[in-house]
């Protein structure tokens, strides 16, 4: 049940805090064996602050709106007190002394916190695989994977481990693991959300994002975490905004184009079928449909790498075994106690990223990678401009594949990359983006339909998801067993 | 013989004194106890973000002002990455290819002659952590209470060809921040440090390889490093071998430096721009708000003090040489109407006393209008100059009212006639001889008579007077 209505039966009294808050801990213990969603489940405290939200609402005090609700946090978004791993041996045992500016907001909102959700090893990666604890499998089927990286988030609301979930997106890790596990996930224009408190994997591309079972949901949710922040500098300098006031049944005259090679880009035939309905019931609906070019698409991908890799080669360059984190204790000299902690502390995947970021970086190679792929950004950028300059949205498949197996792509990081081929562009151009359940493929899994929007423009975004999803049922379909996989 | 000079360039690093830190709320206080001041911004814990401190922004840009710089109105924060462990995000925070500051020049002076160094920029960045070695050697601590702490390198052109013009510049460059307020520039406390570029050449030829001193921590490293430097690569030169690219690390108490170990790649630092940080902005209208803040400036007082109160060039230089100094004379010779006197003793008597009792530069115990005052009893005749010079002194022992000190010590000048005939009479009395020689004809026996009898006053007879009425005496008979 998605958290509007359950807002309204806590607020009517149809059902307790501490009941809803148990009933989610208890599906999470029967079902986590089999999911693996969790690295850390907050039982107690969510139990505390569910009653500490009741007694609230029996003294008849006035609550925001989503006070009482369960969420849960990609693990590489901070929490005061409570083991922060970003799903790394580095991390293993790291409490942080503080908390990202996100759950600061859900706290002070009454939401009850259940726990931290896995994710691929400093979310890197497009299936969970590379967490150093544990695989998320996807609730529709365990021999999937729930995509990356933010499997935990994505599994856990699509199972209902968790009513809503906030993940982080670098080049798609919250729309990808969205589309494979068949729920909404949305990732704001850069600088509307905080990233105070969220461990960086690339800062000009992270931004955190929402994963909810519903378009109100998602409105819901963004109206909570958006919002200008004076302690990060990116944080764009914005007013409050209730995103649920863009929630009309409506889309008729929209404009919305579908890059052709958006379709064309390897893309799976049974995703295209799935983009081309819903196309159909966007013309239906009123909207008018255009394929338009986005020749700048074959470039997305090496930008996209360049950029966060060279990024995160810094970012991760903290992790040093000094102050926090790991530290292998067999060394003799400052440089060896460098290179055991990073090499044991970090697994291949990150590794191999950190390395491409040092090579791109350094004299020699700057001007032809790092250089290059800024210059690609201000052409992506540019594209989309132009294309927004007649169109109110832009629609594709979130990735070109469909959901894949276990080990099917683990040691392909080259396929396993061109996943977020589509995603990462709106990373780069800072552009909102939001995907939303449009259909199943031959595998019975959910396929995502991708929607991005002008820059602060999650409105029209929202109103067309939201349209899309009043009109269609696909959102309704839960995994079989009831998301026990 | 070849005649070889060295061509020096300075990097000078000066800590702001903001009260907090660059990048957080953290205090800056120097002496703290360790890791007192610090937090998870500072210390580089994950998920933290900067936050820019504007009033870092503002001094890096008086300083770039006061030292002639053009004021980017866009500049950019980069990073500069490499493993150390005072470094806690294993990167800095700095500016490499838009620095806020860039273009300018300083005016230095050797003896009379007048120099122009180039600076060409100037930049803002953050302080790393300050490592502790303990006693046995074995461990290392780190206080991060420095980490943060905001810096601005400024940087000069290749325009020095001394050691002596390196040590002036640096001191010009240490006045103009301290008189603008930006930096206590305290070499001891390591808020002011330089690193040097040293090459050489055949006078009138091309620099060769340049070499870099760094650990320079005081104006005697860094004569005595370039001084050493420029002789080693003279040598190798001479004996045919290669100057190599390299940073030296200066050891002060051997008097050598050696070469710091060349990590591989030590020196790829992989600059990029800090995506944490949007460009710093400079409006125009800001700049010139902090234009007009900028107190006046060691040159342009030292212009004033000839003009206003006629000093000469030298004794301006002296009295500007640090704001205290330079406010200390102003008060003494306002309240005084006495310029001249104010900046004799100040130059004279006073420095020899600071020099003597190892006062750090401008420290003076007392006001300037306690010394304006001293100059009054001096210019009203109700002490000598020699009593003055006393009284000095003792104000500087006490901090006592030069009034009260001419009281308790009887200093004042006797210009009585009849107690002055007195001292007269008992002199020549004791002189018979000398009066006589006089009286014979010999003329300079008069002086030495004065002396004896200014003597017997204990130097307090007013010498006009007394020298008037001795002669009196003398040619009675
Ligand atoms: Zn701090």
């Amino acid at each position: 049940m998605p958290s509007h209505m359950l807002c309204r039966k806590l607020r009517d009294r149809e059902l307790g805090a501490v009941e809803l808050t148990e009933s989610m801990l208890n599906r999470i213990s029967k079902q986590e064996k089999d999911l693996g969603c969790y690295l850390t489940v907050t039982g107690e405290d969510a139990l505390c602050k569910a009653r500490e939200v009741q007694t609230k609402l029996d003294s008849g005090v006035k609550l925001p709106p989503l006070a009482g609700i369960p969420i849960a946090l990609k693990d590489n978004i901070c929490t005061k007190g409570i083991r922060t791993t970003c799903a790394s041996k580095m991390l293993e045992n790291f409490i942080p002394p503080y908390s990202a500016a996100v759950a600061e907001k859900l706290d002070e909102e009454g939401m009850v916190l259940l726990g931290k959700l896995n994710m691929d090893e400093f979310a890197m990666g497009s299936s969970t695989e590379t967490s150093y604890f544990k695989k998320t499998k996807n609730p529709w089927n365990p021999e999937f994977v729930p995509g990356g990286s933010g499997g935990g988030s994505a599994a856990a609301v699509s199972s209902g481990e968790a009513i809503m979930a906030l993940g982080s997106d670098t080049g798609g890790s919250v729309r990808q693991p969205a589309s494979f596990c068949g729920v909404v996930g949305m990732k704001p224009t850069y600088g509307t959300v905080s990233r105070r408190g969220l461990i960086a994997f690339a800062s000009s591309l992270d931004q955190i994002g929402t994963l909810t079972k519903d378009v109100r949901d998602c409105a819901l949710l963004m109206s909570l975490i958006a919002g200008h922040d004076p302690l990060d500098s990116t944080s764009f300098p914005m007013d409050h905004i209730d995103y649920t006031l863009y929630l009309h049944n409506d889309i008729t005259g929209l404009k919305v184009a579908i890059p052709k090679e958006f379709m064309e880009t390897g893309t799976d035939e049974d995703v295209k079928k799935c983009i081309y309905r819903a196309m159909e019931t966007f013309e239906k609906l009123g909207a008018n449909c255009f394929e338009i070019s986005m020749p700048i698409t074959e470039y997305f991908m090496p930008a996209y790498y360049i950029i966060s890799a060279a990024e995160a080669s810094s970012n991760l360059a903290r992790f040093d075994g000094v102050r926090y984190g790991y530290r292998n204790e067999m060394y003799s000299g400052i440089e060896e106690m460098y290179k055991n902690t990073r090499s044991e502390g970090f697994a291949p995947e990150v590794k191999r990223r950190i390395m491409i970021g040092t090579f791109v970086l350094s004299s020699g190679y700057y001007d032809a990678y790092y250089k290059k792929a800024l210059q690609v950004k201000e052409l992506i950028k540019r594209q989309y401009q132009e294309a927004f300059q007649k169109y109110d949205v832009i629609m594709g498949p979130v990735t070109p594949s469909k959901v894949f197996r276990f080990g099917e792509k683990i040691n392909d990081p080259i396929k396993i990359s061109m996943g977020d081929i589509f995603t990462s562009s709106t990373n780069i151009a800072g552009l909102p983006g939001i995907s939303v359940p449009c259909g199943f493929d031959d595998n019975e899994m959910p396929v995502g339909m991708h929607l991005i929007g002008k820059h602060f423009d999650e409105g029209t975004l929202l109103r067309t998801a939201y349209t899309f999803e009043q009109n269609t049922e696909y959102h309704l379909k839960k995994p079989p067993n009831g998301g026990k996989a | 013989m070849i005649e070889y000079e060295p061509v020096i360039g300075l990097e000078v690093h000066a800590e702001l004194s903001t009260d907090t830190k660059i990048f957080c709320s953290c205090s800056t206080r120097f002496g703290s106890q360790i890791n007192s001041n610090c937090c998870p911004v500072c210390l580089g814990m994950p998920g933290t973000l900067p936050v820019l401190n504007k009033k870092a922004v503002e001094y890096a840009v008086m300083a770039g002002l006061a030292m002639n710089c053009t004021v980017s109105e866009a500049s950019r924060f980069d990073r500069k990455n490499y493993f150390y462990p005072d470094l806690p995000k294993s990167y800095q925070i700095t500016q490499y290819d838009f620095p806020v500051c860039t273009g300018g020049h300083i005016e230095i002076s050797q003896g009379d002659e007048k120099k122009v160094i180039r600076i060409a920029r100037v930049q803002i960045e953050e302080d790393a952590a300050k490592l502790l070695h303990d006693k046995t050697g074995s461990d290392t601590i780190i206080d991060y209470n420095r980490a943060g702490v905001p810096l601005i390198e400024i940087v000069s052109d290749p325009d020095m060809a001394s050691a002596a013009e390196a040590k002036s510049f640096l001191e010009s460059v240490r006045a103009i921040l301290r008189y603008i307020g930006v930096s206590d520039c305290k070499m001891e406390n390591g808020s002011l440090r330089a690193d040097v570029n040293i090459s050489v050449r055949r006078k009138g030829d091309k620099a060769g390889t340049r070499t870099e001193m760094k650990n320079l921590n005081s104006f005697r490293a860094v004569t005595r490093a370039i001084r050493s430097e420029f002789e080693r690569q003279v040598g190798l030169i001479d004996s045919g071998q290669a100057v190599l690219k390299e940073t030296r690390r200066w050891d002060d108490t051997k008097g050598i430096s050696i070469p710091m170990r060349s990590k591989e790649g030590a020196n790829d630092y992989r600059y990029f721009p800090d995506p944490d940080l949007p460009e710093v902005l400079v409006s125009r209208e800001w700049a010139e708000e902090i234009r007009r803040n900028i107190p006046e400036l060691p040159n342009q007082k030292m212009a004033r003090y000839m003009e206003n109160y006629k000093l000469s060039e030298y004794c301006a230089n002296l009295l500007t040489s640090s704001v205290e100094i330079s406010e200390f004379f102003e008060v003494a010779a306002e309240k005084s109407g006495d310029p001249k006197s104010a900046c004799n003793l100040i130059t004279g008597e006073m420095a020899r006393i600071m020099k003597e009792r190892k006062l750090p530069e401008g420290d003076i115990p007392f006001g300037g209008e306690k010394l304006a005052r001293l100059i009054d009893l001096v210019n009203l005749n109700i002490i000598s100059t020699t009593a003055a010079k006393k009284v000095l002194e003792i104000m500087f022992e006490t901090q006592s009212e030069p009034e009260e000190i001419v009281r308790e010590m009887g200093l004042e000048i006797i210009a009585d006639t009849e107690e002055l005939s007195e001292i007269i009479s008992e002199t020549i009395k004791e002189n018979l001889q000398t009066v006589d020689d006089y009286r014979k004809g010999k003329k300079k026996a008069l002086g030495h008579l004065i002396g004896k009898a200014m003597a017997r006053s204990g130097g307090r007879a007013d010498p006009q007077i007394l020298g008037k009425l001795l002669k009196v005496e003398m040619d009675k008979c």
